[in-house]
C-alpha cells in the first residue's frame, strides 16, 4: 500500500477514502488500531487491512492535528509515528525514501516510521501507536508560568 | 510524553468579576472545547464524556440564549501563508465559537506555499487542500488585497478583534553587505524564486543567465532548488506551474555550470538529503564534488546523529565511489554541471570592463574553528576568484517590521514575544517566520502556529482576552476600508482566480499558469 508521489489534488480524505475503499468489500476484517495523541489521550480506530496508518487518521477523522500535510507523497513528516519494538521490528522495510523524510521529523526514535508508508495487517491487530510530542509541546511544559528571555 | 495529562488541563483558573453571563461563557468554552474533543476521540471515549455532558448542555443553551454576542471571540490573522492558515486551523478546531478573518496583501492567498516552493515539488503544496477547507468553515473568512499598515493599521485591527495574530512572514532577504553587490547580475534568491515563481512585485526581474558560470551564495534548501531550476532539463520545466516569462527565459539561458558556495564545510550544509538526492539525480547533469573535501568525513561522521550521518555519507558516497555503469554514462552525457565549494566567503563582486556587470567573484578562504553546527570559518588571509555571471545571494530571508507601533527586533528580525505572545501588547500574538526566524519547512511553521494558537486559546480561557467586550470584527474594517477606496478580495473571488489560472495551465500541459499581475487578477473579478 506504499503511497508515493502524487500532484496536488482533491482533497485528502476524498482521494485517500477513494483508494482504500475500492481494494475491499465491506465484509473484511477490521483491526483495532490505538492512537496515544500528544496530550496522552487514547484514540480507537477499526481500521481495514491494508490500509496506512494516515489513511485511518484521515478516514475516521481522528483528532491529531496536522496529521499527513502533504498526503501521503513523501514530502513531509507530519504523520510521523512511534511504534512498539516489536512491532517495529515486523514492519516491513523502510525505503530511503522515507528515512529522508523521517530524518526530519521531531522526536526521532529508534523505533519511528511515517504514518502514510505503514500498512494495517490483521496481526497488528490491537496495535498502540504513539504520536511524537513535538518541539512546541515541551518547550511549553518547561515554560509554564515563566518568560521566555 | 505527558500521558494522561491534557495541555488543557494546566490552564490556571482566573477568576473575574462578571455577571452570569460572563462566567456561564467560561463554562460554555469549556465544555464546549471538551465536547469537540470528546466527538473527534473514539466511540469509548465519547459516550463517557457525552454521558455527563447532557445536563451541561440543557446549562449551555441557556447561557448561549442570554448571551450569544458576549461568547465569540473575533480573531484576526495577518497573513495567509501556513503560519497564518495553520494558526486559524488551529482556533477554529479547539474553539466551538471563534470567528477567525484572514488578511493577506495580495489578492491571491497561501504566500511561501504558492510563490517559495518550487515549481517541480508539487506534493508540497498539497498543503493547500487543507487550507482551502479552513477557508471554507463557516466562521472563517479570508480577504486579500489588504496591505496591514496602510489600508488598515493594527491599532484598528485591535479594536475589531480581540486577539491578532500577526503571521506576515519574511518578505525580505538578508544583503550580503560586500562591494559590487548592486551590480547587474547580482540577485537575491529569493527575488529569483519570486521571478520564477511570479511573485508580482519580482516579475520584471530580468535576470541576466547569458553566462556560463552561475555562483549560488550559501548551502541551504533554497540554494539547491534555485541551482535545479538553473540546470532542469526544459522538458520537465515546462510541465510545472512555472511562469510562462520565466520558462521561456530559461530556454535561452547559457547557463552550464551551477557552484553553491558556503563559508564552512560539508558537515555544516543547511540543505537536507531528498533535495539532496534529487540533485544528484538530476537529469542532463552531473555533480562536481572534489574528493579532497570529503576524505576521512565517513569515520566523522559514524556516532552523529542519523539525519547529518546519511546526509554526509550521501556526499561522501557521490564524491568518493565509482558510479555504477547507469550513472557513470549519464554522468558522461551531460552537459551540464553543478558542484559545491567550501570554506569560501564573498569578499567582493568583481565588475566587468563596463564596470556595470558582474563578471567574478572575489572569495575568502576559510577555516574551521570548532565544530559540527556551531563551527565558524574564520579567514585565513587567503584569496580566490571565480569567475561567473550570475549571483545568487541565498543567505536567508528577513522580516520586515510592519507598524512603528508594534515591537520588532531589527538584530533578529523577529517580534519578541514569548510562546507566541508579543512582548508588552495584549491581544497580540505572532506566528511562522516573524515569530522564530526565516528557516524550517512547513511542519515547523506548523507546529509553531499551533503553540501561538493555544496561546490564543489560553487567554481566552483564563480571561486575558476579554470577550465581555463585544467586538465588531470585519464589520468595522470593511466600513474603514471602503472609506479609503480598498476592495477586499474574497475566497471566491480567490477561487476564480485559480480556475482561470488552471485553466490556462491545461492549455499548456501545465497544473496551471499563474497570473502575476495584481491588476489582472483584480480584473478577473471585476474589481
Amino acid at each position: 500500500c506504499r503511497r508515493s508521489r502524487g500532484t496536488g489534488g482533491p482533497p485528502a480524505a476524498a482521494q485517500l477514502a477513494l483508494t482504500s475503499c475500492n481494494l475491499f468489500d465491506s465484509s473484511a476484517d477490521r483491526v483495532t488500531v490505538h492512537f496515544i495523541n500528544r496530550d496522552g489521550e487514547r484514540l480507537t480506530a477499526m481500521a481495514k487491512e491494508g490500509e496506512s496508518l494516515l489513511e485511518v487518521v484521515v478516514n475516521q477523522n481522528l483528532g491529531i492535528d496536522g496529521f499527513g500535510a502533504c498526503e501521503g507523497t513523501l514530502a513531509c513528516s507530519t504523520c510521523h509515528l512511534i511504534f512498539e519494538e516489536d512491532v517495529f521490528q515486523k514492519l516491513d522495510a523502510i525505503t530511503d525514501e522515507e528515512l529522508d523524510m523521517l530524518d526530519l521529523a521531531y522526536g526521532l526514535t529508534d523505533t519511528s516510521r511515517l504514518g502514510c508508508q505503514v500498512c494495517v495487517k490483521k496481526v497488528m491487530d490491537g496495535l498502540t501507536v504513539q504520536v511524537p510530542m513535538e518541539v512546541a509541546d515541551m518547550r511549553r511544559g518547561l515554560e509554564v508560568g515563566k518568560q521566555s528571555k | 510524553a505527558d500521558a494522561g495529562r491534557s495541555r488543557f488541563a494546566a490552564r490556571p483558573r482566573v477568576s473575574r468579576a462578571g455577571g452570569v453571563a460572563v462566567e456561564a461563557e467560561r463554562l460554555v468554552s469549556s465544555v464546549w472545547v471538551l465536547l469537540a474533543r470528546s466527538r473527534s476521540m473514539g466511540s469509548r471515549c465519547g459516550r463517557v464524556c457525552w454521558k455527563w455532558g447532557s445536563p451541561l448542555r440543557r446549562l449551555t443553551g441557556f447561557s448561549r440564549l442570554l448571551s450569544t454576542a458576549v461568547l465569540a471571540p473575533q480573531i484576526c490573522v495577518v497573513g495567509s501563508g501556513p503560519a497564518g492558515f495553520y494558526t486559524a486551523q488551529h482556533l477554529l478546531k479547539h474553539h466551538r465559537l471563534a470567528r477567525v478573518d484572514i488578511y493577506e496583501k495580495l489578492p491571491v492567498p497561501f504566500g511561501l506555499v504558492r510563490f517559495g516552493v518550487a515549481p517541480d515539488h508539487p506534493e508540497v503544496k498539497n498543503v493547500i487542500n487543507t487550507f482551502t477547507q479552513t477557508a471554507h468553515s463557516d466562521r472563517c473568512s479570508y480577504y486579500g488585497n489588504i496591505t496591514i499598515g496602510k489600508d488598515v493599521t493594527v491599532k484598528e485591527l485591535q479594536r475589531a478583534y480581540h486577539a491578532v495574530v500577526l503571521s506576515y512572514g519574511a518578505e525580505d532577504n538578508r544583503i550580503l553587505g560586500i562591494p559590487g553587490e548592486n551590480l547587474s547580475g547580482v540577485y537575491s534568491a529569493r527575488a529569483f524564486v519570486g521571478w520564477y515563481n511570479g511573485l508580482p512585485e519580482n516579475r520584471d526581474l530580468k535576470p541576466d543567465l547569458s553566462s556560463e558560470t552561475a555562483v549560488v551564495l550559501g548551502q541551504g534548501n533554497v540554494a539547491l532548488d534555485v541551482a535545479r531550476v538553473l540546470l532542469s532539463p526544459l522538458d520537465i520545466l515546462g510541465k510545472t506551474d512555472i511562469t510562462e516569462g520565466s520558462l521561456a527565459a530559461i530556454a535561452c539561458s547559457k547557463i552550464k555550470r551551477v557552484w553553491l558556495v558556503g563559508r564552512r564545510g560539508p558537515l555544516q550544509v543547511a540543505f537536507t538529503i531528498k533535495e539532496l538526492r534529487e540533485m544528484i539525480n538530476l537529469p542532463g547533469t552531473r555533480p562536481l564534488l572534489d574528493p579532497a573535501d570529503f576524505t576521512g568525513l565517513g569515520d566523522v561522521v559514524k556516532d552523529v546523529p542519523r539525519p547529518r550521518k546519511r546526509l554526509t555519507e550521501l556526499m561522501v558516497k557521490s564524491a568518493l565511489e565509482k558510479p555504477g555503469e547507469k550513472e557513470a554514462s549519464r554522468w558522461a552525457a551531460a552537459t551540464k554541471e553543478w558542484g559545491l565549494k567550501f570554506q569560501r566567503s564573498p569578499l567582493e563582486v568583481l565588475p566587468a570592463a563596463d564596470g556595470k556587470q558582474a563578471r567574478g567573484i572575489r572569495m575568502a578562504v576559510t577555516r574551521l574553528e570548532g565544530s559540527g553546527e556551531s563551527a565558524r570559518a574564520v579567514p585565513t588571509g587567503e584569496v580566490e576568484e571565480l569567475e561567473c555571471g550570475l549571483i545568487l545571494s541565498s543567505i536567508g530571508y528577513r522580516s520586515l517590521p510592519l507598524d512603528s507601533l508594534i515591537p520588532f527586533d531589527p538584530k533578529l528580525g523577529i517580534i519578541p514575544n514569548s510562546l507566541g505572545r508579543v512582548q508588552g501588547t495584549p491581544g497580540l500574538y505572532c506566528s511562522g517566520w516573524v515569530k522564530r526566524g526565516p528557516t524550517g519547512v512547513i511542519i515547523t511553521t506548523m507546529n509553531d502556529s499551533f503553540d501561538t494558537a493555544q496561546s490564543v486559546l489560553e487567554d481566552l480561557q483564563s480571561g486575558v482576552l476579554d470577550l465581555s467586550n463585544t467586538k465588531e470584527g470585519f464589520k468595522s474594517v470593511r466600513s474603514i476600508l471602503h472609506s479609503r477606496g480598498v476592495h477586499p478580495v474574497t475566497f471566491s473571488d480567490w477561487e476564480t482566480i485559480d480556475a482561470a489560472e488552471v485553466a490556462r495551465g491545461k492549455l499548456a500541459g501545465k497544473p496551471r499558469e499563474k497570473i502575476v499581475d495584481p491588476q489582472e487578477m483584480l480584473q478577473l473579478i471585476s474589481h
